[in-house]
């Protein structure tokens, strides 16, 4: 038995009838592939998982700088008062406890031809499949004014963390009847529904807290996802489309799109300057900087992938998923990145056994809580079009929350974005 | 009980032979069932506090449940549109999937007191159909034991208002309960089923 001892063979056999019943391509023994995964937020810690959960001879380590990972998605509840800061935390130690190494440091390259990736530290990390999951990165030149520095200050709060709790204590500490002003970006950005829910979840805190504040949205876009449902939810609960509306959505078109902002004078200016008690900038987005400095990014600043498989167009056996790929039409979101996590360890998987890429099959599904009992979702089943080469909707799947859903129903759906959240970090992290 | 089960293996084997024959472009069962992860947890075993637990399922209670959902007649949040994403033979690759998991149950608080109510009406009412204290999937009923309250208490408002239209049997024995016990009895066996590890 060379050099495997008996625990490690039934280790190894157990593994590989379990990828056989998972329906993963059979697993070859000893194989001793190294997969390397670069970013350990949901992208990253899935597709680790499920590659290690189908086969456990494949050696896989994941290189995250942060010991703990904060979830962006709910982080919004936080911000109204409905939900612990300490929930949204999530630690390695349930993937190590599967075998996955993992290295708190910095990745500052990918070599594709030599099939290594280097750490901060200088060490070299071979692989024989790379999964790349670096998230966003901000575009800090676009917003004149604004920069990582004013963030400290002004903080975006669109990576969750310090910054969620730094906007929670300006909120909490600003005086009843201020202003309260959220620049949200232009389209692709990570969680497209998420300027509105935390519009949603502020309101909420102000309503309690605060009854003469006001929420200005100073939007890029001149139209929002799920916005029938929030103007609708933000009727039924923030007085919207009356004189007293605690928010006020200014699309891009009725000068809404923020061009500079101004932190000493407390101003973001569109085509007039809007004062702010507490300002929440979320900037124009792109790719995580290792997807830059990895060469993986097409002009616009995203990840051209295969999508049957998240193998990147420019680097073979270097696989880019999360919100750094592009996927439309699956978003940009915790879901999607879960799901595509998975697909691309099926392909890995198959790739590392000589097989061809799986058929693969991906879902979303994104909650967006109004208040605590009245929330909305949208999902979507979706296909791989092998002779268009992409990702495709199901006709006549998926869609929103009906319009006419009933209190009863709306107040399911925040037991089951609660049972989602807890599900999906269980799911990614354990 | 048995022979149905080894038929249902032998049914098995016989639609993975036909599914691999028939459209390469099916996705394998496991590929389609971990998209299900995300609200119903790894394998089907759901974290709570309310998605409920799809693992350990009945066969065909999984496939007769997406068809409900697809067409419709039963009510939900979000799985009719959901369902309506599958084919058949997608709902069948998933249920053969899930009906082979493990249930894994999860502390729920419960009241004591009501469990022990409950359990007595399960036996009077509900054992016959949902055997083995509602662990059984066999008889194609749900697993109700160490099922999420949450899900249990929506199932039966939804049962109740007549949005889910019940089979003759529970119905029959349901307004037997419902004359004798009132609401508190329904409530009391919801304690009862999530109390179950």
């Amino acid at each position: 038995m060379s050099n495997i001892d008996r625990r490690s063979f039934l280790t190894l056999a157990s593994g590989a009838a379990i990828a056989t019943a998972l329906g993963y391509p059979m697993v070859s023994f000893g194989a001793g592939k190294r997969v390397v995964v670069v970013g350990g937020g949901i992208g990253g810690a899935t597709a680790a998982k499920y590659i290690r959960m189908a086969d456990p001879s494949i050696e896989v380590t994941i290189v995250e700088p942060k010991k703990t990972y904060h979830t962006c998605f709910l982080s919004n509840e936080i911000l109204g008062g409905n939900r612990d800061f300490k929930t949204i935390q999530f630690g390695y130690n349930g993937l190590k406890k599967r075998g996955i190494n993992v290295i708190h440091e910095i990745a500052i390259d990918i070599d594709p031809v030599a099939k290594n990736v280097t750490l901060k530290g200088g060490k070299k990390l071979a692989y024989d499949a790379c999964i790349v999951s670096p998230g966003i990165s901000f575009k800090w030149d676009a917003i004149e004014g604004y920069d990582a520095k004013v963030a400290q200050s002004l903080p975006h709060a669109w990576q969750a963390g310090p910054q969620t709790v730094l906007l929670r204590d300006q909120i909490r500490a600003m005086p009843d009847g201020g202003n309260v002003l959220i620049v949200a970006p232009p389209n692709p950005f990570r969680c497209p529904p998420g300027p509105y829910e935390r519009a949603s979840q502020i309101a909420w805190y102000l309503k309690n807290n605060k009854p003469k504040s006001k929420i200005f949205i100073l939007d890029n876009k001149k139209k929002f996802s799920k916005q029938k449902l929030f103007q609708a939810g933000w009727q039924r609960h923030y007085g919207f489309n009356t004189d007293k509306s605690m928010i006020e959505w200014i699309s891009g078109d009725a000068g809404g799109k923020v061009k500079r902002v101004d932190a000493k004078a407390m101003i973001a200016e569109a085509d007039v300057d809007f004062k702010g008690d507490v300002i929440n900038v979320i900037p124009p987005q792109q790719a995580g900087k290792i997807a830059f400095t990895g060469d993986l990014v097409d002009k616009k600043g995203w990840c051209p992938v295969k999508q049957n498989s998240f193998e990147s167009t420019r680097h073979a056996d270097i696989y880019v998923v999360g919100d750094a790929s592009i996927a439309a039409p699956l978003p940009k979101s915790g879901y999607a990145a879960n799901s595509e996590a998975k697909v691309c360890a099926a392909a890995v998987l198959a790739k590392l056994n000589g097989k061809g890429t799986p058929v693969p099959s991906y879902v979303n599904t994104c909650y967006s809580l109004m208040t605590p009992e009245d929330g909305m979702s949208v999902a979507m089943v979706y296909r791989f079009d092998s002779k268009k080469g992409k990702i495709i909707k199901i006709k006549g799947s998926g869609g929103l929350t009906p319009d006419k859903a009933s209190a009863q129903m709306r107040k399911r759906e925040v037991a089951y974005a609660h049972s989602w959240f807890n599900n999906i970090t269980h799911d990614t992290f354990n | 009980m048995k022979l149905k089960r080894h038929l249902q293996y032998i049914l098995l084997l016989f639609d993975s032979v036909i599914s691999s024959a028939a459209m390469a472009e099916t996705p394998t069962a496991s590929m389609l069932a971990n998209t299900c992860a995300g609200c119903h947890g790894t394998n089907g075993s759901s974290v709570g506090p309310a998605s409920p637990t799809i693992a350990g399922i009945s066969r065909d209670y999984f496939i007769e449940t997406m068809e409900a959902y697809k067409n419709a007649k039963r009510p939900s949040t979000i799985m009719t549109r959901i369902a309506k994403g599958y084919t058949k033979q997608e709902i069948e690759l998933m249920a053969g999937f899930f009906s082979r998991q493990k249930f894994i149950r999860y502390d729920q608080q419960y009241d004591a007191s009501k469990v022990k109510v409950g359990k007595k009406l399960h036996k009077k009412y509900c054992q016959k159909c949902h055997e083995d204290g509602g662990r059984s999937a066999e008889d194609d009923a749900g697993i109700l034991a160490g099922q999420w309250e949450p899900y249990l208490r929506y199932s039966m408002e939804d049962f109740t208002s007549g949005d889910r239209t019940m089979e003759k049997k529970m119905k029959k024995k349901m307004d037997l309960l419902k004359k004798s016990q009132g609401d508190k009895g329904v409530d009391a066996l919801i304690h009862f089923y999530s109390s179950q590890k």
